[in-house]
């Protein structure tokens, strides 16, 4: 294994540092450290090094949809952004409800090389909200599974749910709600508003998603369990959150990158690349989810990456796929939403994008790990001066359904590192 | 005008004027021996027909023939917004086959929309109903009724329905026809007042350029025109009101009702009607109501828009004085 010294990055966007890389650990952080011996040196002034990036919510879609993103794509992406582990999301074809399709996934992962892959099982048997699926089977495999969700879909009988929720206690589980109240959305095709009213598409009201986060932490609480809430989406959905936490329910929340950005009023272009579930709010939702961010509240962001082929796209509203890439683009959104906001600062990302996540996944023995001397040399660069318009063109997803096509942002990883190998150099996978 | 109508809100008060002026001379090749004028000779028209129509398709075709276009009809019978059946493919194969404007209807709100900006095609693209969001033809042709009731025929033209208080009594949630014919009228200057159950009243109308009253016998007496919506039965099932008995009581309008409107007053509805819900047969065919004057006029709505995003430059009138010179020859 080579040794690889980053010279002169701010670690956490803190003092500029020395960080020395040998094999698949750090061997030194601190200023001035020697070259003597070192393979590669990477001058890194001004450059931001965090730990790598981790995705609680990512669709990889194999085994079935190969042709939206397979493992080996989905995970190139995934560097191309900074991560080093996903978690990848158990609506597949098969449905990841069993111990055979989450080894299958995560051996995909393993064969990769470019990100850690953790597979999350379903919590109903395909994703139908009728019968666990074996949750303590998936757990025992090789995958070692400890999130389980039936993300896409909501897991809405309240029985089926608390069940879920007390079962997975017995091996230190968590369920991750999509939480969608079905029959208040019935037909729904957007944010449910004035837009969705003028537009004359069917509207997604905040209290499907409120009703349901306020359930399930209730629930959580009746039986002693954790919950993690995905995608939050509303103004309504922070504050019953915060409510829960104060109230010491073991809750946590997710938001993505554009729940932070984006609101509702880009649907007026009836262009299907802004369609997305939960959908696009408001400009006030959209202060609240970054206030909520900022606060800890909300303690994590996750991409809901959701690779869609073009022509699944390329067609009416109605008949679009829901979903947006976003592997590509997170810490760009981030950046500019939450860091040139004054909002957070980067060691503020590091905590919501890295050691929360990598927390609430369970994957903390090697991901969302300090930078520090020991440590696996899972790190994240990032050249945060950077501006440039984003094309789809050079995504290394399979799919390139983005919805910041031409859109400046800012930041750019311009190095990954997987266990002190680099999967990204110079902004190009290596 | 814009190069596309896709909704009663593109329209200028000045664009909606020179339409309904338009229509006037077009009405006229109605009452000729020979309905035809040579305007759009040579030029092909498509009716993209996604969802079931009687009433509209056949007044485009009509509208269509009058102006001497080639008419192609494409009726997706029975076809649903699926990954099989591409809006994108069935476009460009339109495209390829050069026609020069296509009337379409679909189910899904937007898809003209869609239709007209994603570059699919070039042709103009006029708007036939979508989902539940514009029908502006319809509220063109509702406008073009009333100016000729409340305001008359040769002394409306040139102007719009200033100060004329319209109400439209019905499922507003699920209405393309409403939302249309509150865009264009509040441009025409009229005053619209909306009247449903809360249940079919959109989240956000608070926004929309109208009143909102949950009583019937409140606005009535004060409603110079009333546009009763279809009601869809399948609404009671999803809870929107408990009974077609509850809602005819509340919101239909009857002999008894019509009789509180002031006497210069006009009963519309877009059809087709439900006889006995939203309202009775007494209503329906009484002379105050104007269903069957709305589907004359539609022809004339048409043809009038569709001259004008396609022929041309000039004003009907000389084209139409043109063609009846050539008539004479």
């Amino acid at each position: 294994m080579s040794k690889i010294l980053i010279r002169g990055a701010q670690v956490l966007g803190g003092e500029a540092q020395d960080v020395l890389i040998d094999g698949e650990t750090i061997a030194e952080v601190g200023a001035g450290l020697s070259a003597e011996g070192v393979d590669t040196v990477i001058e890194a002034a001004g450059q931001v090094l965090l730990p790598g990036l981790v995705d609680l919510h990512t669709h990889l879609r194999e085994p079935g949809r190969e042709d939206s993103e397979t493992v080996l794509t989905g995970t190139r992406a995934a560097a191309s952004g900074g991560y080093t582990a996903v978690f990848a999301m158990a609506n597949t074809f098969p449905v990841a409800d069993t111990a055979g399709v989450v080894e299958q996934v995560w051996r995909l992962g393993k064969e990769s090389g470019y990100c850690d892959v953790q597979p999350i099982g379903a919590v109903t048997v395909g994703l139908e909200g009728k019968q666990l699926s074996e949750l303590g089977a998936m757990h025992e495999s090789a995958a070692r599974v400890t999130v389980f969700s039936d993300d896409g879909k909501c897991v809405d009988d309240a029985v089926i749910m608390r069940r879920a929720l007390e079962y997975v206690k017995a091996f230190g589980g968590v369920v991750a709600q999509h939480a969608q109240e079905p029959r208040l959305t019935e037909g729904a095709q957007m944010n449910e508003g004035t837009v969705s009213a003028e537009l004359g598409l069917g509207g997604w009201p905040a209290v499907a998603e409120e009703s349901i986060i306020a359930r399930d932490v209730l629930l959580a609480e009746h039986v002693g369990s954790r919950v993690h809430i995905c995608h939050l989406s509303t103004a309504g959905s922070v504050e019953i959150v915060r409510w829960a936490k104060s109230r010491g329910i073991d809750v946590t929340a997710e938001v993505t990158p554009h729940h932070l950005l984006l609101t509702d009023e880009l649907v007026r272009s009836y262009n299907p690349v802004y369609k997305v579930n939960p959908p696009l709010r408001t400009e006030r939702d959209v202060m609240a989810l970054r206030e909520a961010l900022a606060d800890g509240t909300i303690d994590i962001v996750a991409t809901d990456h959701a690779p869609h082929p073009h022509e699944d796209k390329d067609c009416e509203w109605a008949a679009a796929a829901m979903g947006m890439v976003g592997l590509e683009t997170a810490l760009s959104v981030v950046q500019q939403t939450m860091v040139e906001t004054g909002m957070l600062d980067w060691a503020g990302v590091a905590e919501r994008m890295s050691f929360a996540p990598a927390r609430i996944g369970g994957l903390s023995h090697q991901h969302g790990r300090p930078v520090s001397a020991g440590e696996p040399a899972n790190l994240t660069l990032v050249d945060t001066s950077y501006r440039g318009l984003v094309d789809p063109a050079h995504f290394a997803s399979r799919s390139r359904n983005t919805p910041y096509e031409g859109r400046e942002l800012p930041g750019r990883v311009t190095h990954t590192f997987l266990r002190g190998r680099a999967t990204v150099v110079d902004g190009k996978l290596a | 005008m814009k190069r596309h109508l896709i909704s009663a809100a593109d329209l200028t008060r000045d664009d909606a004027v020179l339409i309904l002026d338009t229509a006037e001379e077009m009405a006229r090749v109605a009452d000729r021996p020979i309905k035809k004028l040579p305007t759009l000779r040579g030029r092909t028209i498509c009716n993209l027909f996604f969802e079931d129509s009687t009433r509209t398709r056949i007044s485009f075709e009509a509208a269509e023939k009058r102006l001497s276009a080639d008419v192609i009809n494409f009726a997706a019978k029975g076809s649903s917004v699926s990954k099989g059946e591409s809006l994108k493919d069935t476009a460009q194969t339109l495209e390829a086959m050069g026609v020069d404007a296509v009337v379409i209807r679909h189910h899904a709100s937007g898809a003209p929309y869609r239709l007209a900006n994603s570059g699919w095609i070039d042709a103009p693209v006029i708007n036939a109903g979508d989902g539940t969001h514009q029908h502006p033809t319809q509220a063109l042709l509702d406008a073009f009724t009333m100016r000729r009731r409340l305001v008359g025929r040769d002394a409306g033209l040139g102007k719009g329905l200033d100060g004329r208080r319209i109400t439209i009594v019905g499922d507003v949630l699920h209405s393309r026809v409403a939302r249309s014919n509150v865009d264009l009228l509040h441009t025409l200057g009229a005053e619209v007042t909306l009247v449903a159950p809360p249940t079919l009243v959109p989240v956000g109308v608070e926004n929309w350029p109208c009143e909102v009253s949950y009583s019937l016998d409140e606005v009535l007496p004060k409603s110079d025109a009333v546009m009763m919506l279809r009601v869809q039965r399948e609404r009671m099932n999803a809870a929107f009101f408990p009974t077609e008995r509850e809602y005819s009581r509340r919101y239909g309008l009857d002999g008894a009702r019509m009789a509180r409107m002031p006497e210069h007053a006009i009963v519309m509805h877009p059809g087709p009607m439900v006889r006995g819900m939203e309202i009775t047969a007494e209503v329906a065919d009484s002379d105050r109501c104007t269903v069957v004057e709305q589907v004359a006029n539609g022809v004339s709505i048409r043809m009038a828009v569709l001259y004008l995003l396609l022929g041309g430059s000039e004003p009907a009138v000389t084209t139409s004085t043109a063609a009846r010179t050539e008539e004479n020859k």
